[in-house]
């Protein structure tokens, strides 16, 4: 630690550790030299989740969280509100967007072998993370109470239907009523604004403790800290800040600007981002034509379609995201990046993103024979990368890892 | 203080004891927020049982009630509509009504009390849409619900025919009659 000095900054530094945070997590905290494309995920998701608080905490100055009157709150907002359209577009834009930066994060822990040791625990804070975004973004969707509002939620919640014995009155719990009603969208509403995101928050604090307590992993999946120089600082590291700071301001840039092509032309994204059915108010007597989730749930709404039977089919969709959380024990290798691992990894990872995409993909459209057959083969690759990756990682044919990072 | 050795087990004991008493607190309290869950008291309210007057309900009709927001439709059948559900038995996938939802005295072929009356909760159980009461007879039609949102095809007793969507029949509420001409929906009465 460094000598306490003088001044303003000496005093707070007797009373609280700010140059030393300062230090352990920025101009101190040493990142490997060779950080990629892949890198700049992390930090853009910090980004999303401070637009998705700004612009939710104005979007609640005008919303009504009331059965009668949370349709017609919502085009107050767009109508008559000075910039509430920019407000929600944002906040609409901001939710598909995070689970883009989210969904590369992951797949960039995936082909570095970011989630092996000693990094388990960066991992499961991550994926509870990615678990508290689906159910703020599950909760936030019904609150438009438009038709897809409704009857998405009402689908979902029926899910816990599924369930032998108190199924039926776990659903009765949840929602409040009998049906899905003004009891249901007020919680949903606490939980969306409050709860949630009180949790993810502990959750990213974690997370990045975490990540600083054992350091970041590299492309190379090299651990930097086995080669360090006579002042104890890591030859291939360099300061966060100002490099890494400066790096990801060009992420950022980048980012904005296509997030904001999205918000200023196409925020609708033609009806992946909002749905065509959610302009409609929520009516409890008639069922959209066709019930499809927002993109980010359907791979994991195809695996629940693509099973025959309800309750395995629940499962199975459960299965799917549980599967993620015990990666790093079913993964027994040693080499830690894609480029140093066998080809039969390379295979497994490219059946597991067409699986995972054709999910995507067929989750979005009506089920027919032809793509229900499709979706159990997916469903099959998305499996079968764990359980293929348990049997290859074993006594993998891996190429020798270099000593210092490549470039 | 004297210098006396610790005693571990009784600090073991009062930690256990403290934890425990502990927890049982956190659960007591636990309860009546985890109870603000469920269905109020107005909600139940709304969700009592309702009455339908069935006395102007003739031959082939179909009137709509609505209970716990659901539609729930009450359907006089008349004998040819009942023979029917013998004949198609072939057609259904559940013609026991053994995967379904409906008391024990609805579980029958006509699915009712009383065979002429139908009470039956007037929702699809593939995705809850509503299916339309299709009594009009074409030479591969029999009558019985249409669903048009997925065409899921059901009979008189709303039980449903293989290869559609859904996967059960339709749900029978609880009700009982209160006199020839009142239906209780909502409530069990004896078979």
């Amino acid at each position: 630690m460094s000598a306490k000095g003088n001044g303003l900054m000496g005093w707070i530094d007797a009373r609280f550790p700010l140059t030393k945070m300062v230090e352990e997590h920025l101009s101190k905290y040493y990142a490997p030299k060779n950080f990629n494309f892949w890198y700049f995920f992390g930090s853009l998701a910090l980004l999303v989740l401070v637009i998705q608080i700004v612009s939710g905490i104005f979007l609640t100055m005008f919303y009504k969280p009331d059965g009668e009157l949370a349709f017609a709150s919502v085009e107050y907002i767009m109508r008559d509100v000075d910039w509430g359209w920019l407000i929600r577009y944002i906040h609409s834009t901001g939710a598909s967007a995070f689970f883009v930066v989210v969904y590369l994060h992951m797949f960039r822990a995936m082909i570095y072998g970011s989630y092996q040791k000693p990094r388990e625990l960066i991992w499961l804070f991550g994926m509870f993370i990615f678990l508290a975004l689906m159910a703020e973004a599950f909760m936030g969707y019904l609150l438009p109470w438009g038709q897809m509002s409704y009857w998405g939620a009402q689908v979902i919640i029926s899910l816990f239907g599924a369930i032998p014995v108190v199924g039926d009155e776990l659903t009765l719990w949840i929602r409040g009523d009998y049906v899905i009603s003004d009891a249901t969208l007020n919680r949903f509403f606490a939980l969306h604004v409050v709860a949630v995101p009180i949790v993810l928050l502990m959750l990213v604090v974690m997370h990045i403790i975490a990540l600083h307590e054992v350091g970041s992993n590299n492309p190379d999946g090299i651990d930097i800290k086995k080669n360090k120089n006579e002042e104890g600082v890591p030859v291939d590291g360099i300061p966060f800040h100002p490099y890494y700071t400066v790096k990801d301001i060009v992420g950022v840039v980048v980012f904005l600007a296509l997030f904001s092509v999205v918000v200023f032309f196409m925020p609708e994204m033609n009806g992946y981002f909002l749905e065509y059915a959610n302009f409609v108010p929520a009516n409890p007597f008639k069922t959209p034509e066709h019930i499809a989730p927002v993109w980010y749930f359907t791979p994991f709404y195809a695996i629940l379609r693509a099973v025959p039977d309800k309750l395995l089919g629940v499962i199975a969709m459960f299965a799917a995201i549980i599967v993620l959380f015990v990666l790093p024990w079913l993964d027994r290798g040693k080499v830690r990046s894609i480029r140093y691992r066998s080809s039969a990894f390379k295979w497994l990872l490219v059946m597991f993103v067409i699986s995972f995409i054709g999910l995507g993909y067929l989750g979005a459209l009506p089920a027919t024979e032809g793509r229900t057959l499709f979706a159990r083969i997916f469903t099959i690759g998305y499996f079968g990368y764990f359980i293929g990756l348990w049997f290859i990682s074993k006594n993998e044919n891996t190429k020798p890892v270099p000593e210092r990072v490549t470039s | 203080m004297s210098s006396e050795a610790i005693d571990h087990s009784r600090r073991r004991f009062l930690t256990a004891a403290t934890s425990v008493v502990g927890a049982a607190g956190v659960v007591a309290v636990a309860v009546p927020f985890l109870s603000t869950w469920k269905p109020s008291a107005r909600a139940q309210s709304a969700g009592a049982p309702v009455e339908a007057d069935i006395s102007k309900l003739e031959l082939g009709q179909q009137i709509i009630v609505k209970w716990r927001g659901k539609p729930v439709w009450i359907v006089r059948r008349d004998e040819k509509a009942l023979a029917t559900l013998a004949e198609i038995e072939g057609e259904l996938s559940d013609p026991g009504s053994d995967e379904s939802l409906q008391p024990a005295y609805a579980k029958n072929q006509h699915r009712s009390i009383n065979p002429e009356y139908l009470v039956m909760i007037g929702i699809c159980t593939h995705l809850g849409c509503s299916p339309t009461y299709r009594p009009d007879i074409t030479a591969d039609w029999l009558g019985g619900f249409f669903c048009p949102c997925h065409g899921s095809k059901f009979d008189y007793s709303g039980r449903v025919y293989s290869g559609v969507p859904a996967p059960t029949n339709l749900e029978i509420p609880p009700h009982r009659f209160v006199s020839d001409n009142v239906v209780l929906i909502g409530e069990d009465g004896e078979a």
